[in-house]
């Protein structure tokens, strides 16, 4: 008997060979992402999944069995609102890397949180530019020597979490690639959100940060994920120096707000 | 009475023409953002919109605009921006996106004085180019140039019906001049307003063995929602839509077929109005500066000066080479009146082939209407 | 002309005295009221309040090809510094309305009938809005000139003007319209 992998099913037939590095964190996204509509028993059809420039944008595009937009750099999600904003009634979800998203997107994520859309934003952040060979991010860490920091970054690194929170997302959670169970949960809980969600999960680029870095490989760094995460009820009792270098993961913020669409639906219901 | 089409007779700004113009399209979404003097599209929009159960927002910036109107029109909807140069400037790598993806929509330019922020409120043809070229690669472009108020309703009407017919961003260039102008705008009958369906693929059709794109004699699209799992990218790709970016022979069928669903059709859409038989001079124009052609010829016919024609651009783009091939065997000398440092004069150099003499005439002052006095005094020296 | 006589007319101030307004009140009379031929353009610096500001108006029977006005027939100034920019363009013998509590300084040369009404006074004592003189002045102007009929400006203004405000302005008008009988 020939095995199949439980989520091939929601794989497009030809397109099995991925574009990603021995050991890269975006499979484990992809399987999350895939784990949460099976298990939820979803329809893979109601779904619009959009991603942009960048080996996260890869992703969906074109591995979902869906209808993927793939898109010019930082855009999706601007793309994404066109497709929400005219068909309320998919679910939409953008895929992308923290250069994607935070750095060229970064004005666009921070509207589709103020403005609640009900899409669901997840960001594979691996704290560097992977696809053109390792260059700073906004995401990367103070001090880390880069291909284009050769002498140490001297900026701070964006948190992504508290600025999607400060922006106005109705649901906000960060994981590690490590936390797969916890990142299918998440995905699970976003998508039956009605606003705008955002997951950011820390993710290894074992070829161009793990390496360069000297943290090691997949293994390594994963493990990594492991001894510096702390739960956010565990961050609660500890001091800002206690949490110095450290993840803190799960959910960080989960509230009712008036969402996009249907504020635009109650528009249209006075010309009725 | 239709809420789409507004039917009647009114005294009406060339902007607020557009947006109804595009109303009485179908347009169900727009997306942008605030700029003089393209501002009373979107008021306009966010006031109509609404009424005909379709959606407008005001997004982030102009990146952020073109990318929704892109995105929702592969749910199916028409869709719109309007903005003005430095706004076009900042939506050109989304526009070769819409190109490259085979998105149907339309982009109004109300241009404005540049380079850079240059004057908001005064008119210049200064986009020509950057509406054919402003993109990075090799494509094609579809664009149109009204001059009027009821223009700015009937070819906005035409755009609309162009990017659905060949799956293709359509630009309007209007100016500062027409947008902000008030005339008498007609509204017809809705009967009277023809209006082309998006073509779709059969239902059940699925993505990944359909033929959705790169069809010179275009593809239906299949938009979004419909189970077609439809891969859209802006990448290099097949007829199926499946990425490659590897061959150079992918590139070349890829640029080649996009260019030739327009080149392939050129003849349908280019649209000219020309006076120019047994005539020895043409005055060519497009958008405002026919608004002074048409001025200059009234008073030459007034004079008893009857040897000057006009040859009008209606579209700018794809560029009438061969009608103005023909007219170059026709006339001893063409003038050409573009109110800028001369932007399609070089193209209509290059197809009168040294036929006709070519002469460039701007206004005096750039950012005005030509004077008529001034076109005149040029048509009296060339026949001398 | 091959074409049938047309009237150029500009109206010339500072932004907030609603220069705009009038002209698209007047346009609009003609095109949809009287039945005529009619383009309206405007100009304005770049702040909303107090800069200078244009419009103009051209009207005619058959339809206008050239739509922007270089030599008007009639100029009016609601403002010192409109008198001072314009005045060079008016066609000799043209029509010069001007606000007599705005404009002081008239040039000597009479090549051009001068009629002079205080607008804006007549506005804030007789109305206790400066708002409304730009709406007084299209009364004189109609009553001049009639260049629109009455009942197309009465129409135009009906529908020009913000809700609520209809009644103080048809009143406006009226006042203008008086105001030009007399001689």
């Amino acid at each position: 008997m020939k095995l199949v992998h439980p989520l091939m099913k929601y794989v497009r037939p030809g397109a099995i060979s991925t574009a990603t590095c021995t050991g890269c964190g975006d499979g484990i996204i992809a399987q999350a992402v895939l784990r949460a509509i099976d298990e939820l028993e979803l329809n893979i059809d109601d779904f619009v999944f959009v991603s942009g420039i960048g080996c996260a944008g890869w992703i969906p595009s074109p591995f979902f069995n869906a209808d993927t937009l793939h898109t010019t750099h930082g855009r999706p999600i601007a793309f994404a609102t066109g497709v929400k904003l005219a068909r309320p009634d998919r679910e939409v979800v953008v895929i992308s890397g923290d250069g994607d998203l935070a750095a060229i997107g970064g004005n666009h994520l921070i509207h589709a949180a103020r403005r609640n859309i009900g899409m669901t934003v997840i960001c594979a952040n691996n704290g560097i530019y992977g696809m053109t060979g390792g260059q700073v991010a906004p995401t990367t860490p103070l001090g880390l020597k880069t291909t284009t920091t050769p002498y140490g970054n001297v900026e701070r690194a964006f948190d992504l979490c508290a600025l999607t929170d400060a922006a106005g997302a109705s649901y906000v959670a960060r994981w590690t690639t490590y936390h797969a169970r916890g990142l299918t949960r998440s995905v699970k809980k976003a998508l039956t959100k009605r606003g705008f969600s955002f997951i950011e999960v820390i993710s290894q680029c074992p070829l161009q940060y793990g390496r360069r870095t000297g943290v090691g490989n997949a293994v390594a760094m994963m493990k990594g994920y492991k001894e510096n995460s702390l739960s956010v009820k565990k961050a609660a009792s500890l001091s800002e120096e206690e949490l110095k270098n450290k993840i803190i993961v799960g959910e960080l913020v989960d509230k009712d707000m008036p969402e996009l669409t249907e504020q635009i639906e109650k528009l249209r219901r006075i010309h009725e | 009475m239709s809420k789409e089409i507004l039917t009647g007779v009114y005294f009406m700004q060339g902007d607020i023409a557009c947006a109804e113009g595009a109303l009485a399209a179908g347009c169900k979404f727009f997306g942008g953002y605030p700029i003089t003097p393209a501002s009373e599209i979107a008021e306009r929009m966010a006031e109509r919109l609404p009424e005909v159960s379709g959606v407008y927002i005001q997004m982030e910036d102009e990146l952020a605009s073109i990318a929704a109107v892109v995105g929702s029109s592969w749910t199916g909807a028409k869709s719109m921006t309007a903005t003005s140069g430095p706004g076009i400037s900042l939506m050109q790598e989304n526009i070769g996106y819409a190109v490259a993806t085979e998105t149907p929509c339309v982009l109004i330019n109300v241009q404005r004085g540049g380079p850079s922020t240059g004057i908001p409120s005064i008119h210049l043809q200064g986009d020509i180019i950057q509406a054919r070229r402003g993109s990075h690669g090799e494509y094609e472009m579809i664009a149109l140039a009204p001059s009027s108020s009821q223009e700015m309703f009937d070819f906005t009407i035409d755009a609309f019906n162009l990017a659905e017919k060949y799956r293709t961003p359509v630009f309007i260039l209007s100016d500062a001049f027409v947008g902000h102008m008030r005339e008498e705008v007609i509204i017809p009958e809705p009967e009277r307003i023809y209006r082309v369906p998006r073509k779709l693929p059969d239902s059940g059709t699925c993505g990944g063995k359909f033929r959705g794109f790169l069809d010179e004699d275009v593809a239906p699209m299949p938009i979004f929602g419909h189970g077609f799992k439809t891969h859209v990218t802006g990448s290099c790709h097949n007829d199926f839509g499946q990425r490659n970016v590897i061959d150079a022979e992918a590139l070349d069928y890829y640029i080649k077929r996009l260019n030739s669903k327009i080149s392939k059709h050129a003849h349908e859409i280019i649209s000219v109005s020309q006076d120019v038989d047994g005539k020895e001079v043409a005055l060519i124009s497009y958008g405002s500066c026919y608004r002074a052609a048409r001025e200059a010829l009234n008073i030459l016919e007034d004079e008893g000066i009857r040897q000057v024609g006009s040859f009008r651009l209606l579209t700018v783009w794809p560029f009438p080479r061969n009608q103005i091939q023909e007219l170059a065997r026709k006339v001893k000398s063409i003038i050409v009146l573009e109110n800028n440092l001369g932007q399609i004069t070089p193209y209509v150099e290059a197809a009168a082939g040294g036929q006709a003499e070519v002469i460039f005439l701007p206004p005096r002052v750039l950012g005005t209407l030509h004077d008529p006095a001034t076109i005149v005094d040029k048509v009296k020296e060339v026949i001398r | 002309m091959s074409k049938a006589k047309k009237a150029e007319i500009r109206i010339a101030g500072f932004g907030g005295q609603g220069v705009v307004l009038a002209g698209v009140i007047l346009g609009r009379a003609a095109v949809l009221y009287d039945k005529k031929k009619a383009v309206q353009t405007q100009s304005y610096g770049a702040e909303a309040r107090g800069g200078g500001a244009r419009s103009e108006v051209i009207i005619s029977e058959d339809s206008i090809d050239y739509p922007k006005v270089m030599r008007p027939d009639i100029l009016v100034a609601m403002s010192e510094q409109a008198l001072d920019k314009y005045l060079k363009d008016l066609k000799p013998g043209g029509v010069l309305l001007i606000d007599s509590e705005l404009v002081k300084n008239l040039p000597p040369e009479q090549r051009f009938t001068l009629y002079k009404f205080p607008f804006s006074r007549i506005a804030n004592d007789e109305f206790g809005r400066t708002i409304v003189a730009n709406v007084i002045m299209l009364g004189v102007l109609t009553g001049l000139t009639r260049l629109v009929s009455f009942e197309a400006m009465k129409s135009s203004i009906k529908t020009s003007v913000p809700k609520g405000t209809e009644e103080m302005n048809l009143k406006a008008l009226k006042k203008g319209m008086d105001l030009a009988k007399v001689p």
